[in-house]
């Protein structure tokens, strides 16, 4: 599904290295953790494969079902079946949830040349995720993620997620910020979009969101690297001796 | 202000090249117009208010041609329940034009109003007049002299729908002056419609004088004829507890400058100005605003928002005077821009004067370009770059919109918007 080869990745103003050669394959069907200390080049990571400007890829390569993501423009990537929950999700005044988000599924649709979903189908299909989610018709009212609390904006990332059905997830610390009920929504929100064909990557800084997402493979980063790869235990370890030890041991 | 040597010469040349129309009561309020543009002279670039626009176009003997815009789009307001008064190059066009009877209300034209006993008489260019101190308009005195036609709408009652004035341009060489009175009687209320193009050059005025407890509309669109100038003012006079709202939607226009009048002189009573603007390479838009509160408890708000891209020039100049003893007044302005590129330049001068004590006033001026955060987010969701930066123009024009009341209007406008905006990237 995704596979990310020796990537390397600077800031496009600055010669500040960011990641260092990160290699990672994401297979369909399968859910991948990243764990690491903050700084480590987790976000930068979700952000080079979306699409962001301000970062220049120095080497290396990411491809999505073998299509070269990094040729491709951020809505392209999107119609490609890529998605990033981010993590911290953008406030947008004068624009209505509901009409951006009816706009990027319709946007995605189109690209691949799908029929526009009618009105009615779309209001429906949004109801009931977003009752899923306990995401109330006000809150589809409001302006994109404009006064909403952490958690509702972390739902809110959700909700999109469902309503696009991407193939290749990154929820980028979709966990920080939440309470212990906020998680559990968003788990099951995850949850419920596991499928055969659909990657994950989630990015966490702490193991508990894993308690409820049951991750196939665990990595560590650090310093704009991969470090260590393990099963699910990975997560368990650090949560109980911190990264430091697996630092010492890499080092 | 002395006048430079050479005003006199370009006043003098204007006047002469116009003829005076008109009979009976109207004849001695235009003499004192004459003589109110001869005190001041026709505005020059050295003048206060004047130095980020360049009034040559607007002043000059002949107007420059400007080519008839072929416009495919159906007319704005089409659709509305309204009665509708068509002026072809500033000619009223009777055939074009709705019955003009109304409930509610009196509409004549100006150029057939001569008995000596009409109500205008009292108020046709008293506004005008008061609205010349302490920043002199003169092009709107010119307009008092010289007009050659308009409306003058009396309400009496509660309208039971708007009327909405419709602008057509023929001829490239059209030089309109119309002039608009309108008195709103105590508890009237009236909603005035104005779109379309109106001549290759356009000078209008509109006095309304909106009585105690009266409201009074307004929403105007200046078209997508590129090649327009106009100067255009509103003079309003707000009585206790009345309510005044204007919104003007502009595309387009090498060179539109609005200027919009406003005295609260009865207690409670409120003033909103707002315009949302887009514009496009050789444009140049200019809104100049100036409420005064004379009355206490007297709420304005004015909100600009202006989209430029291409070399684009926008201007704001808008000042809130509050009077000694105009006490609890709120005012509130703000005036954006958009900039889409550097080539383009948005200036601003926002002004506050004040003699009360008790008041809240507030300005802010901003410009700044696309929020590329916002713009990324959107794209992420697989929304093409094209269609996200006009959902974030939009976006950014929404507060000036929104001070439309009328909901069905509203989505009117905003509707056209979203097709201006689309079809610009074709
Ligand atoms: N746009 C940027 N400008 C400056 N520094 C950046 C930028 N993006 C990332 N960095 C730096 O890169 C490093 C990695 O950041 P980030 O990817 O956010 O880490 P993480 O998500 O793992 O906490 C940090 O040192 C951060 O300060
Ligand atoms: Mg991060």
């Amino acid at each position: 599904m995704l596979s990310i080869k020796n990537l390397n990745v600077k800031l496009e103003e600055e010669d500040k290295q960011i990641l260092k050669g990160v290699d990672l394959e994401v297979q369909a069907g399968k859910v991948h953790a990243i764990m690491g200390p903050n700084g480590s080049g987790k976000s930068t990571l979700s952000y080079v494969l979306s699409g962001k400007d301000g970062y220049q890829v120095t080497e290396g390569s990411a491809t999505l079902e073998g299509n070269d993501l990094l040729d491709m423009e951020p809505e392209e990537r999107a119609a490609a079946g890529l998605f990033l929950a981010f993590q911290y999700p953008v406030e947008i005044p004068g624009v209505g949830n509901m009409t951006f988000l009816r706009t990027a599924v319709n946007a995605q649709r189109k690209a691949r040349g799908e029929e526009e979903v009618s009105a009615a189908d779309f209001l429906k299909e949004v109801r009931a995720k977003a009752k899923d989610l306990k995401i109330d018709a006000e809150m589809l009212k409001r302006p994109v993620n404009v006064g909403f609390s952490g958690g509702e904006k972390k739902r809110n990332e959700i909700l999109q997620m469902a309503m696009l059905e991407p193939k290749m997830c990154i929820l980028d610390e979709t966990d920080s910020g939440l309470d212990v009920d906020a998680m559990k929504l968003v788990a099951e929100g995850v949850n419920a979009l596991r499928s055969e064909g659909r990657g994950f990557l989630v990015i966490t800084h702490y193991q508990r969101l894993l308690d409820h997402i049951k991750p196939d493979v665990v990595h560590i980063m650090a310093d704009g690297r991969i470090v260590k790869t393990g099963g699910p235990e990975l997560a368990l370890e650090v949560e109980n001796n911190g990264y430091a030890d697996i630092m010492a041991e890499v080092a | 202000m002395a006048q430079t040597a050479e005003k006199p010469n370009l006043t003098e040349a204007r006047i002469a090249a116009l003829s005076m129309p008109g009979k009976g009561w109207s004849v001695a309020a235009r003499e004192d117009a004459v003589r109110r543009l001869r005190a001041t002279g026709l505005p020059e670039r050295r003048d206060e208010y004047w130095k980020y626009t360049r009034p040559d176009t607007l002043t000059q003997v002949a107007p420059e041609p400007a080519a008839v815009f072929e416009n495919d789009e159906a007319p704005l307001f089409d659709g509305l329940d309204r009665l509708k008064i068509v002026f072809v190059d500033g000619v009223f066009d009777a055939e074009a034009s709705d019955d003009l009877s109304l409930e509610g209300v009196r509409i004549e034209r100006l150029a057939e109003a001569d008995s000596d006993l009409h109500w205008a008489r009292d108020l046709y260019g008293t506004l005008e007049t008061n609205g010349q101190t302490p920043v002199a308009r003169p092009l709107a005195a010119l307009n008092t002299a010289f007009a050659t036609d308009g409306m003058l709408i009396h309400v009496t009652g509660v309208t039971s729908k708007p009327i909405n004035i419709v602008y057509r341009h023929e001829s490239t060489t059209s030089d309109a002056i119309l002039h608009h009175l309108i008195k709103l009687d105590a508890g009237a209320e009236l909603t005035v419609l104005e779109n379309g193009p109106a001549a290759a050059r356009f000078n209008k005025v509109m006095e309304v004088d909106v009585g105690d407890g009266a409201s009074f509309h307004q929403v105007r669109a200046q078209g997508r004829d590129h090649e327009r100038r106009a100067a255009t003012h509103i003079f309003a006079r707000l009585g206790a507890e009345s309510t005044f709202k204007s919104f003007t939607l502009t595309a387009n226009g090498v060179m539109t400058r609005n200027d919009c009048v406003i005295e609260l002189t009865g207690d409670d009573a409120s003033a909103h100005v707002a315009g949302a603007c887009v514009g496009d390479g050789a444009f140049h838009h200019d809104d100049t605003v100036f409420i005064t509160h004379d009355a206490v408890n007297c709420e304005s708000r004015q909100v600009f928002k202006k989209v430029l891209c291409n070399g684009a020039t926008g201007v704001f100049q808008g000042k809130i005077l509050v009077k000694a003893g105009a006490q609890k007044t709120d005012g509130y302005q703000i005036s954006q821009s958009l900039l889409l590129d550097e080539d383009s330049q948005f200036l601003a001068k926002p002004e506050l004067e004040i003699y009360a004590d008790d008041v809240a006033c507030s300005h802010g001026s901003t410009s700044g370009a696309i929020d590329e955060d916002a713009l990324f987010y959107l794209r992420s969701r697989g929304v093409p770059l094209a269609e996200a930066t006009d959902m974030l123009t939009l976006s950014f024009l929404a507060e000036a919109v929104e001070e439309i009341e009328a909901e069905n209007l509203r989505e009117e406008i905003n509707t056209r918007m979203a097709a201006w905006l689309g079809r610009r990237r074709g």
